[in-house]
């Protein structure tokens, strides 16, 4: 019959209509079971989520002069970075990495919308992870639907089971990979398999488990949908400008279904209305509605779209990355006409030049004085006048180091006293010590004379330090 | 009003306002109620557990079955901190100050233990920090942050001192000498502090005042050099730092009325901290250091590490 012969010619793409019927804003009382669909996105995806999350599993195993190359030594109050060691003193750095990659993450987002969303944030790639182990044991989407109404039987037991066993041993897995950014990993290893860590480690292990477990195996996009501030942050930083994965409008509107045998009609757009954009939408939205909340530009629908349209024979792209301007008409500017996307760059410069400068200037050695304040200065049997300093040397090497104490300024015929031997100064910490300094009264002349102190290492001078401060005396009329 | 019911069939409480509005009789969701059960039993379970009636009966008062104090949190949470000073601690009961004094690790500590020591137990007199403190009649309690020891600076007469308390004792001239006498005798003093021993016996204006020191009972305890002896706790007139007052006002009163000697005498008393029972003998160890630290503390020949 014709109809038959109809129905093989046309069948491969009508049918796609029976996957998914109607869509309805996802408010997360139904699990979204997205389809999984191979494409250039899909692809990127897979190599954007790896290439940031391999490292976090495997980096903490990188060892360094027999160190863990990167520890986040918290216990200890140290950050080890190869050779690096950097001490809370210049923790400073930090505020300005963060500040960088907050600034990155607005870059980015002003020139092509949610890239970390869509392509990194760990919500994402965890959810993905997970959704690909389910995709593996309990079939495409269409059969997990059918799973989940179904009543509870050996079978069911048994796939459930499995995928849940399995998500058990990746959010295992992520509790561990994160503790051992901060313990040695050696050492954590040990003392997990023989049940021996700390409090502390076992409360974070337990929360990285199951948040993991949670976030990634149920809460999932409704965790984008209604938890995550970035997602809000992020949705504000996207302009006119802004190229996000859009829906053409006018090349694809009016909608309506392919007839069969015939082809479209004419005054009907290219969208056939296969719902393919929304079935493979890890967060179940529905992008022909324009951009939203939850679309986390991760350009699956692309993929989708793309290859609806290679068999329909229109040109790709009715789905695809372009910014509001273009659909509208307007001349499509270059990204350095872009203020805003300047003014995110200049700052991460700035702040990535301090980071440079800090660690170009992080000095092996700090040195604080504190004067006593009760009393200011003392006077001595002979009359001469002794003031008291607290010494603070953070020595940053990765050895002991006797330290020599010198003064410039201050009174003349003052004696250092205090330091006749060398003070030690204790590696990787820092060490306190009381100087005195003693001047002859008739010297003392006024009540404030500054002094400069300055501590140097007894083998190596090169490893020094200086700090101002003040010489107290009487009051004089 | 709305003609449209699109829920029909569903329960209402049969309450109406406005004519049609009524309320439906939905259960709150599971979540819900699993929450409000297991909070309610979270209550029962804590009242049980921890005391939470406040009202006494013929056997007391409800204690809880947990057997909760707050006393002993408070002791579990101390041992925290005691583990962290046991092992300074353990190694101080045998050591003598001069030994703590060698070790630079464990000088710190104990000047840090010592400063709260201190503020409890010396400040009242001492002032903060040893800084001395001034009543009426001039400098209440030495200052000891300068290297004027009346009775030595060395890290055992330090400790000495805090052990035993010390007593000054200074016999009181009025009636021995003639006020001209002690006039004459204190701006000598006074002479020597300022200008130093040897101009002050050169100075032909204090010459008076020599003859009474060196003839009267001065120097049975001051010496013939002035300088006081360390053994009695008699003070060093030639230095610049005075016990009681430099004006000569002061020193006239010192030596009229004495120390430690009647009404009007001077008032210099320091008790026995080892026999108020109110310190350990770590304790006044770590005093010791603190207080040999402050500055003026004296060095001994140095001891075997």
């Amino acid at each position: 019959m014709n109809n038959e012969a109809e129905n093989k010619e046309m069948g491969a793409v009508t049918t796609i209509y029976h996957e998914f019927e109607s869509w309805n804003a996802n408010l997360g009382e139904k699990t979204i079971h997205a389809k999984r669909m191979p494409g250039f996105f899909r692809t990127i995806k897979n190599y954007t989520q790896l290439a940031l999350w391999l490292p976090f599993f495997l980096g903490p195993y990188l060892r360094w002069n027999d160190k863990q190359a990167i520890l986040f030594d918290i216990q200890n109050r140290q950050f080890h970075f190869f050779s690096l060691t950097v001490l809370p003193q210049d923790i400073w750095m930090l505020s300005l990495v963060l500040l960088m990659a907050a600034m990155t993450l607005f870059a980015v987002t002003s020139v092509a919308s949610r890239v970390w969303c869509g392509y990194f944030c760990f919500q994402t790639a965890w959810t993905d992870w997970f959704t690909w182990l389910e995709d593996k044991i309990e079939g495409n989407p269409a059969a997990r639907r059918k799973l989940d109404d179904a009543p509870l039987s050996l079978d069911k037991i048994k796939k459930k089971g499995l995928k849940h066993a399995l998500w058990m041993v990746l959010a295992l897995l992520t509790g561990i990979s994160f503790s051992v950014w901060f313990v040695d990993a050696h050492t954590y290893w040990d003392n997990l398999i023989h049940f021996n860590l700390p409090k502390v480690g076992w409360v974070v292990l337990a929360m990285f488990f199951f948040g993991t477990y949670i976030l990634a195996g149920f809460l999932r996009e409704q965790a984008c949908f209604w938890l995550c501030p970035y997602a809000r942050i992020q949705g504000v930083m996207s302009d006119s400008q802004t190229i996000l994965p859009a829906y053409d409008v006018k090349r694809g509107e009016p909608r309506g279904k392919l007839r069969k045998g015939g082809g479209a009609v004419a005054e009907q757009g290219d969208c056939i209305d296969c719902f393919q954009c929304v079935q493979v939408c890890p967060t179940g939205v529905d992008i022909r509605n324009g951009q939203q909340l939850g679309c986390i530009t991760c350009g699956l629908c692309l993929d989708a779209c793309d290859a609806v349209m290679d068999k329909i024979g229109k040109p790709r792209g009715l789905i695809r990355y372009a910014s509001l301007d273009e659909f509208s008409g307007k001349r499509a500017r270059k990204i350095y006409q872009h203020p805003r996307t300047l003014v995110y760059v200049g700052i991460i410069l700035v702040a990535l030049s301090g980071i440079v400068y800090g660690l170009t200037h992080l000095g092996a050695m700090t040195l604080r004085v504190i004067p006593d304040r009760q009393p200011l200065f003392v006077t001595m049997s002979d009359g001469s006048i002794q003031n008291k300093y607290e010494f603070k040397v953070v020595n940053k090497t990765d050895k002991d180091i006797h330290v020599k104490v010198s003064a410039e300024g201050g009174i003349s015929g003052q004696v250092i006293i205090g330091a006749e031997e060398p003070p030690i100064t204790h590696h990787g910490r820092g060490t306190s010590f009381t100087i005195f300094v003693k001047a002859p009264g008739a010297n003392v002349t006024q009540e404030i004379t500054p002094i400069e102190f300055r501590v140097e290492g007894v083998e190596d001078p090169a490893v020094s330090a200086e700090y101002n401060s003040k010489f107290n005396g009487p009051k004089h009329e | 009003m709305s003609d449209k019911h699109d829920a029909s069939g569903v329960p209402t409480t049969g309450h109406v306002w406005d004519d049609d509005l009524g309320d439906f009789t939905n259960q709150p969701p599971k979540w819900w109620m699993l929450g409000l059960t297991a909070s309610a039993i979270w209550c029962v379970v804590y009242c049980l557990f921890y005391p939470s009636i406040p009202v006494s009966n013929a056997h007391g008062f409800f204690k809880g079955i947990g057997g909760w104090t707050a006393i002993n949190e408070m002791e579990a949470d101390k041992s925290v901190v005691d583990e962290v000073r046991g092992k300074y601690e353990a190694k101080l009961k045998d050591m003598t100050p001069a030994a703590i004094l060698a070790d630079s690790e464990l000088t710190e500590y104990v000047t840090r233990s010592g400063k709260v020591l201190f503020g409890d137990n010396c400040a009242a007199c001492h002032g903060t920090n040893g800084v001395g403190t001034v009543d009426k009649q001039g400098l209440f309690a030495p200052i000891l942050r300068d290297d004027d020891w009346l009775y030595g600076g060395k890290i055992d007469d330090i400790h000495t001192s805090i052990v035993g308390g010390r007593q000054g004792v200074m016999t009181p001239h009025k009636g021995v000498l003639s006020d001209q006498q002690i006039d004459d005798v204190a701006q000598y003093v006074k002479a020597m502090s300022e200008e130093g021993k040897d101009k002050a016996d050169a100075d032909s204006a204090v010459a008076a005042g020599k003859k009474v020191f060196m003839e009267s009972d001065c120097t049975a305890c001051h010496g013939a050099d002035a300088k006081g002896m360390q053994a009695m706790g008699s003070a060093n007139l030639t230095d610049k730092v005075w016990r009681f007052d430099g004006s000569l006002e002061g020193i006239k009163k010192t030596v009229a009325y004495g120390v430690n000697a009647g009404p009007d005498a001077r008032i210099a008393v320091m008790p026995s901290f080892k026999a108020a029972g109110k310190l350990s003998d770590a304790e006044i160890k770590k005093l010791a250091v603190y207080v040999y630290k402050f500055g003026g503390g004296q060095a001994d020949a140095p001891v075997a590490k």
